[in-house]
């Protein structure tokens, strides 16, 4: 507890603009989902929402900078990442669970297996497999081959390992008062997270021209796109923070001993990366 | 009544609580911009009320049309699918944009004055947090406009209702839920912060009021469970728009995937709606009864094994769906567990009334009927539990007769409790005494007449969710529609109750209730804008 006074942050138009924006792009993107037009209202809205991230962010940063933000306010800052964090896990827990849900359940169901015979009547012909190749009905294609774990999943695993290394590095520099270091460093982790993007931009080019691994592709591909795209979009929020910390190291920001948005980006971007190993047992290995 | 006391010199932080400064410290902008800016915890504690407010009357009055069609047997003042429509979305209104915002709102209010906290950790936060409800409880209501009607699932929308056999405005449905949840989430978060963070120098945990400890175990919760709302809604969104097969066996998936990760979520949910109501009833029952809280500790321990158990009983929602045997004795012994802590939490409330010195304000009339109604919607649910007994009760008006014994006389009767308890706080005048009896008998007696019955009319087999009923069961839900709209007409007591007492009404001093201990009795009656800029020094009292 601090025993001075505390900081109370002035009011702040971004809130409401954020409600406004993120109501706007909803209803936009219920607007392409439902009736096919619309993305001129999706795209504004989206542009707004991350107009106004960008400028909320900005305000912070610049009170940061000014001084204003006391030891309080610093630990108010990382239980909110702590907790934030907190809830991507249980995000990413939902999809894991279907995952598993649906290997150890609900396939060896629809074969039959257990008490829940009824169930196998539906598809007399069916059998149960990991990866599920052949839906219960013919109506829906399964995928057409699955990718070995040891080439390009494995690469991305390495990079992403190595990433969280390297940031590991930039982040004890900054301790110690090495900028060149940091900024070295930082930005090597940059490069291997966009080569991670990249690489799996080409895994979903190969899934959908060689693979036949779609999301219409039964349960395989829903779970694979899913587990594997919201992972990617994370990837990509945790590279634009860790973008935003690369310049905001060479415009000299941060110090020693106080640098919290430096390593709440890096909490971020271990997080990411242990979602990965997760992903890479049991989407890719098991 | 007991006579109201005089005034009471304030305790001793009062004054260097108030001291000066808040004028000169941020002038507020005027008029209605005001309270789109606001960071003020008071101000957005107060529109989180309003709002609830302005939703409860809304879904009651879904409630309402529900209740009328259900008047006698036929069909009568509505079609069917009119019918599920408005079931649907009283149910979602009263639990995503009534219950929740009012218990927010109570919390925004009084965890900063009862911990000595300034404001909440994340002031802006939790004006955005704010503001997205209206967005997304707008677009959620502009669905039963659009072309093929609202929701008409039921609230719990399990697929393939929700998917394959949906309206087109789903959609905007799962959409409209993920800007509430994502408010619910930075809510929590917020509460964790401040309350972890910003309690006054010298308040242990264990120090802190049980209205503060409830709430920061339900932010946990929230934090734990909403992300898997929104996770089981995107896989909606995928099945609905983009062909995939979470929940259709054709492709493997399966529908009952649907209903574990939707429970997974709904159970911890639902004591999301009562755990603060019990930290609100802890507060009041000792005050009116004059004796410090009887198990303080017990009581912190009991909601937290509460919510830890919330994670493991999820499945009893899904006795009938077609568990292997194993499942249904595991989340039978494990529902039945929780009655545990639920009754050390009345036997400490019970025992705290024991040879208390009791009087019966209007707050104190609530809890009391908490405690006891609440505690009947707790005996109903254990026989729920019964997997075997739940074969027969399933999906009948004995399981909404249970939901609503919890949510209407436990979780709303305690959010009513809290208003009544804290209105002289946040007003600066007592509530109507005369007018809050007339409201808490009234209501009392209709949400009995309401939902008694439906512990008959389902016991016999009558199902929820059907616009039409076999004669049998006309006289019961004669009954509970008259109760119905008894119970919704006293509430508009209610409004002007809140109404003149924010106008006027006998002036409360700092310490409104004699009993009372906590920190928010310290400053001043109607509270400043702002409180505690600097620290409080706090002095633990024995619980």
């Amino acid at each position: 507890m601090s025993g001075g006074s505390y900081y109370v942050p002035a009011t702040s138009k971004w809130p409401i603009l954020g409600s406004l924006a993120l109501g706007v792009m909803m209803i936009g993107t219920g607007m392409v989902l439902v009736h096919g037009r619309g993305t001129p209202v999706m795209a504004t809205g989206l542009a707004a929402v991350l107009a106004v991230m960008a400028l909320w962010f900005r305000d912070v940063v610049r009170e940061s900078r000014r001084g204003l933000y006391d030891a309080q306010m610093d630990r108010s800052f990382r239980w909110g990442m702590g907790w934030f964090i907190f809830s991507e896990v249980m995000f990413f827990a939902a999809f894991f669970g279907a995952l598993f849900y649906v290997r150890t359940f609900a396939i060896p169901w629809l074969d039959g297996e257990g008490a829940k015979g009824v169930a196998a009547l539906l598809w007399p012909d069916f059998t149960a497999s990991w990866p599920l190749m052949n839906p219960p009905d013919s109506s829906i294609a399964g995928p057409a081959a699955t990718f070995s774990p040891w080439q390009l999943p494995l690469v991305n695993t390495l990079i992403l390992v190595a990433s969280s290394i390297t940031l590991t590095v930039a982040h004890e520099g900054l301790k110690e008062g090495y900028r060149d270091t940091t900024r070295n460093w930082l930005f090597a982790t940059l490069l291997l997270a966009i080569t991670f993007i990249g690489i799996q931009g080409v895994e979903y080019y190969e899934a959908y021209t060689h693979y036949g691994i779609t999301l219409q592709a039964g349960i395989y591909g829903a779970t694979f796109f899913l587990l594997t795209g919201f992972h990617g979009l994370h990837v990509i929020i945790g590279a634009t923070i860790l973008a935003v910390m690369f310049v905001r190291i060479q415009r000299g920001h941060f110090s020693g001993d106080n640098h919290f948005g430096f390593e709440a980006s890096c909490w971020y971007w271990h997080f990411v990366d242990v979602v990965w190993i997760g992903l890479f047992l049991f989407v890719y290995v098991f | 009544m007991a006579p109201k006391l005089p005034p009471q010199p304030p305790l001793e932080h009062s004054s260097a609580a108030t001291a000066g400064g808040a004028a000169a410290h941020h002038a507020p902008p005027r008029g209605m911009l005001r309270w789109l800016l606001t960071t003020n915890h008071k101000e957005i504690g107060s529109l989180y009320l309003i709002f609830s407010l302005i939703m409860f009357f809304i879904g009651g009055i879904f409630a309402l049309v529900v209740r009328a069609e259900l008047f006698q047997p036929g069909l009568q003042l509505v079609n069917p699918e009119f019918f599920n429509q408005m079931t649907t979305m009283h149910g979602l209104i009263m639990v995503f944009a009534a219950v929740m915002p009012a218990f927010t709102g109570l919390a925004n209010w009084m965890i900063p004055l009862q911990i000595g906290a300034p404001d909440m950790a994340l002031p802006r936060l939790n004006n955005f947090s704010f503001w997205l409800l209206p967005v997304a409880f707008l677009l959620l209501l502009s669905t039963l406009l659009m072309p093929g009607g609202g929701p008409n699932f039921g609230w719990t929308f399990y697929a393939p209702l929700s998917t394959t056999f949906a309206p087109p405005s789903t959609t905007f449905f799962i959409l409209s839920l993920h800007i509430a949840g994502i408010s619910s989430i930075l809510g929590a978060i917020n509460i964790v912060a401040t309350i972890l963070n910003m309690r006054a120098p010298g308040m242990r945990m264990m120090d802190m009021p049980l209205f503060v400890w409830t709430w920061l175990i339900t932010a946990f919760l929230l934090i734990a469970v909403m992300p898997v709302l929104a996770g089981v809604i995107t896989m909606m969104l995928m099945d609905i728009n983009f062909g995939t097969s979470f929940f259709n066996a054709a492709g493997g998936g399966d529908p009952v995937l649907f209903q574990h990760l939707f429970w997974f979520f709904g159970h911890p949910e639902v004591y999301i709606m009562i755990l603060p109501a019990f930290g609100i009833v802890s507060a009041i029952i000792p005050t009116f009864a004059r004796k410090p809280l009887f198990g303080y500790a017990s009581m912190v321990y009991a909601t937290a094994s509460i919510a830890l158990l919330s994670f493991l009983v999820w499945a009893h929602h899904m006795f009938v769906v077609g568990l292997p045997l194993v499942a249904e004795l595991f989340f039978m012994y494990t529902t039945m567990l929780i009655a545990v802590p639920t009754g050390v939490k009345v036997f400490n409330w019970i025992t705290t009334l024991f040879r208390g010195s009791i009087t019966f304000e209007p707050p104190m009339l609530f809890a009391l009927a908490f405690v006891v109604l609440f505690t009947i919607g707790g005996f109903s649910g254990l026989m729920l539990a019964i997997a075997p007994a739940d074969f027969q009760y399933h999906d009948t008006y004995f399981v909404v007769a249970h939901f609503h014994y919890v949510l209407v006389p436990g979780a709303v009767f305690a959010i009513m409790a809290g208003v009544y308890y804290w209105l002289p706080k946040w007003t600066g005048h007592y509530p109507n005494v005369r007018l809050s009896q007339w409201h808490f008998w009234l209501s009392v007696i209709g949400v009995n007449l309401t939902f008694f019955p439906m512990h008959f009319s389902g016991l016999a087999g009558m199902p929820r969710r059907i616009p039409d009923y076999a004669l049998q069961f006309a006289d019961f839900n004669l009954v509970s529609s008259l109760g119905a709209f008894m119970f919704g007409a006293s509430q508009l007591v209610f409004v002007a109750v809140v109404i003149l007492c924010v106008r006027g009404g006998e002036k409360a001093p700092a310490k409104a209730w004699e009993g009372a201990e906590d920190l928010e009795w310290s400053v001043p009656s109607p509270a400043p804008l702002h409180t505690f800029e600097t620290p409080p020094t706090f002095s633990p009292h024995v619980h």
